[in-house]
């Protein structure tokens, strides 16, 4: 076996290749790529928001209320795709809720997997009774439905965006537990490991350099259906005022507040839903994309 | 059999103490003095502070107070309400058939759509209509369903006038919840139109409460059939000439069924986390509604209680799934 003898050089050698490969096979996916290029666009549009955005998304244009999208009676291409009930430009206001979502999903994915691969790795290596200990707390965290313990931590730390983020993320950890450890079981008994231990590796060396690069794959896919999902109940704690608070143009609370307007102004509650769901849609194309180019099972069919 | 019976209930009782443990602190986590926060703007007195104080045992040592709690779980005493001063235990009883009415009317709808969508997609696999049914699976499963559900009220209540918008029945009727089922309970009333009416208000929430399930289910079942489907049984059965219906239908999906059970089961929890949001936006008086509501209104107490019976209730559903899936494939006993 090559593995036995893998360095860190080694590793390096080989990347440009394993990323070749990488590519090969998410092309495969029409879906995939579609989902890549939409998630681009919105990484485009979160950075670029304030060159973007024709308005500035709180400021209120009291002559305009109400006003239809420009291709509606009505409707104007100063605000080309209306404005709410206190005159914000719609555009504007979407177009800076993307930096809102890209946050959430970033802060939300970086959390929830470092803490929980470190601590799916202290899981995987520590003795029987840690393990055990660990998990039985990561099950006690499963028992609550994700968006209620969510709600209900949000309601001791106060609602506002970044305490829905930590609630969001705290929720999601003991799924990259269950993840890493699930992987370093499978992984810890092959023989690279062992050689790596007999040459004396140390334990920390042994969990993050020599086993933790190979149980990566799951983990890369999982972090990206997170992604996708904590857009989601984020703006589900906006949408019941449990998440960021107004006058911020996060796409779920845009919506609690057309709420009342949902039978005069249809815009004010199409936009941002729909502006939700392409996000949520294109990142679990490329997550599908993903996870076909990643699992070897599914390469060979 | 008995030997994972037995081990599978002995991981259920520690979790179940940490759950305890979790709805335990949720009071005494609370920023600053618990009472004064339930309060709120409302104030309270001296004598009812006292009197408070001594309710919840916070005059206690905190390892007496948790003896005490758990005490009062075991028997069936999780507190009154701050607010209606109704025991938890009996609101949530009472609100809970409303709930379960519409969570098993989203899981049929899930089921008896996905299941044959999944089938027929994996039949057809990379022909128009799968490719179609895995992108509407897939939009289904992004969606954002209080979103999804606005969009259902502004074309079938707005534009159309079809359904109603919000609550269980029409004001109209009146009868006696016995069943606390209001499709049962409307047929027995023998009022006429009162069932009808029932429907109409169960349509839009059931279906946004099953949308994501259904397009679970749909690719759940996809990928167990392609992978069922692919086994020499089958080219067996299909070498003995039998109908490709019944290679299919009856060969084929016994044998898919095992994860598609696994999946309908464990997403419990995740109809719980659905149900939160669609009876909020439908006003459905059930105890995602409760939950929500009993968090704006500071009452404390309530959102405890309904904590636990919510994490008890999904921890119960997953232990049986566990049991039955052990029971339907030895293989698992094993571990």
């Amino acid at each position: 076996m090559a593995e036995t003898t893998m360095t860190a050089a080694a590793t390096a050698a080989a990347r440009p290749g394993r990323l070749k490969e990488f590519w090969f096979y998410f092309r495969e996916n029409r879906g995939a790529v579609i989902g890549l290029w939409f998630f681009a666009a919105f990484i485009l549009v979160a950075i670029f928001a304030p060159l973007i955005a024709p308005h500035d998304p709180t400021q209120q244009f009291r002559d305009a209320l109400l006003k239809p999208p420009f291709w509606e009676e009505g409707g104007s291409l100063t605000y080309p795709l209306g404005t709410d009930a206190v005159g914000r430009d719609m555009l504007s206001r979407l177009v800076h809720g993307s930096r809102y979502s890209f946050y959430v999903g970033i802060i939300v994915v970086t959390f929830a997997a470092s803490g929980g691969i470190v601590i799916g790795l202290i899981a995987g290596f520590a003795p029987k009774w840690i393990d055990t200990i660990i998990m039985r707390v990561m099950d006690i965290v499963l028992a609550f439905p994700s968006l209620l313990l969510a709600l209900v931590l949000v309601a001791i730390l106060g609602p506002s965006l970044t305490n829905a983020m930590i609630a969001i993320a705290i929720t999601y950890q003991p799924h990259y537990v269950r993840l890493t450890r699930a992987s370093v079981l499978s992984e810890r008994s092959k023989d690279y490991v062992t050689a790596a231990r007999v040459v004396g590796a140390s334990k920390s060396r042994l969990m993050f350099t020599t086993v933790l690069p190979n149980c990566l794959s799951p983990i890369i896919v999982q972090a990206a259906l997170s992604f996708s999902t904590a857009i989601l109940d984020a703006a589900a704690l906006g949408f019941l005022g449990m998440g960021a608070q107004p006058p911020t143009p996060e796409w779920g609370t845009m919506l609690a507040e057309a709420r009342e307007f949902i039978l005069r102004a249809w815009w004010v509650v199409t936009w941002p839903g729909l502006a939700i769901l392409i996000t949520v849609l294109a990142i679990n194309l490329m997550g599908d994309g993903l996870r076909d180019a990643l699992d070897p099972k599914l390469k060979r069919s | 059999m008995l030997r994972y019976l037995l081990s599978r209930l002995l991981t259920f009782l520690p979790t179940f103490f940490g759950v305890t443990i979790i709805s335990f602190s949720f009071i005494r986590l609370l920023p600053g003095d618990p009472i004064i926060v339930m309060a709120g703007e409302r104030g309270v007195s001296a004598e009812r502070y006292e009197e408070l104080v001594q309710q919840f045992g916070f005059d206690q040592p905190l390892w007496r107070q948790y003896i005490d709690y758990l005490g009062g779980v075991i028997q069936g005493d999780l507190g009154q309400s701050f607010v209606t001063k109704k025991p938890v235990w009996d609101e949530f009883f009472a609100l809970f058939p409303a709930t379960l009415e519409l969570s098993v009317c989203a899981m049929i709808f899930a089921v008896a759509l996905g299941l044959p969508a999944g089938v027929i997609a994996a039949v057809n696999r990379g022909k128009l209509f799968d490719r179609t049914l895995m992108s509407t699976a897939l939009v289904g499963y992004s969606m954002p369903i209080f979103w999804w559900a606005l969009l259902l009220i502004i074309v079938f209540s707005g534009m159309l006038g079809l359904t109603p918008v919000s609550g269980r029945i029409s004001l109209l009727y009146y009868f006696d919840n016995t069943t606390g089922f209001m499709l049962i309970d409307s047929l027995r009333s023998g009022q006429s139109g009162a069932f009808t009416s029932a429907v109409h208000h169960l349509v839009l929430p059931t279906i946004v409460l099953g949308t994501i399930p259904l397009a679970v289910i749909a690719r759940q079942t996809r990928s167990a059939m392609l992978e069922v489907l692919s086994e020499d049984y089958i080219r067996t059965a299909r070498a003995k000439g039998l109908a490709p219906f019944r290679v299919n239908g009856v060969h084929a999906l016994r044998n898919a069924l095992i994860p598609v059970v696994t999946v309908i089961g464990l997403s419990v929890g995740t109809l719980l986390a659905g149900a939160i949001l669609t009876e909020t936006i439908f006003s459905w008086p059930g105890i995602g509604k409760w939950m929500v509501d009993s968090i704006f209104r500071r009452d404390y107490p309530v959102v405890q209680g309904g904590l636990l019976l919510i994490a008890v209730m999904v921890m119960i559903v997953n232990l049986t799934v566990d049991l039955l899936y052990g029971f339907i494939n030895p293989k698992i006993r094993k571990r």
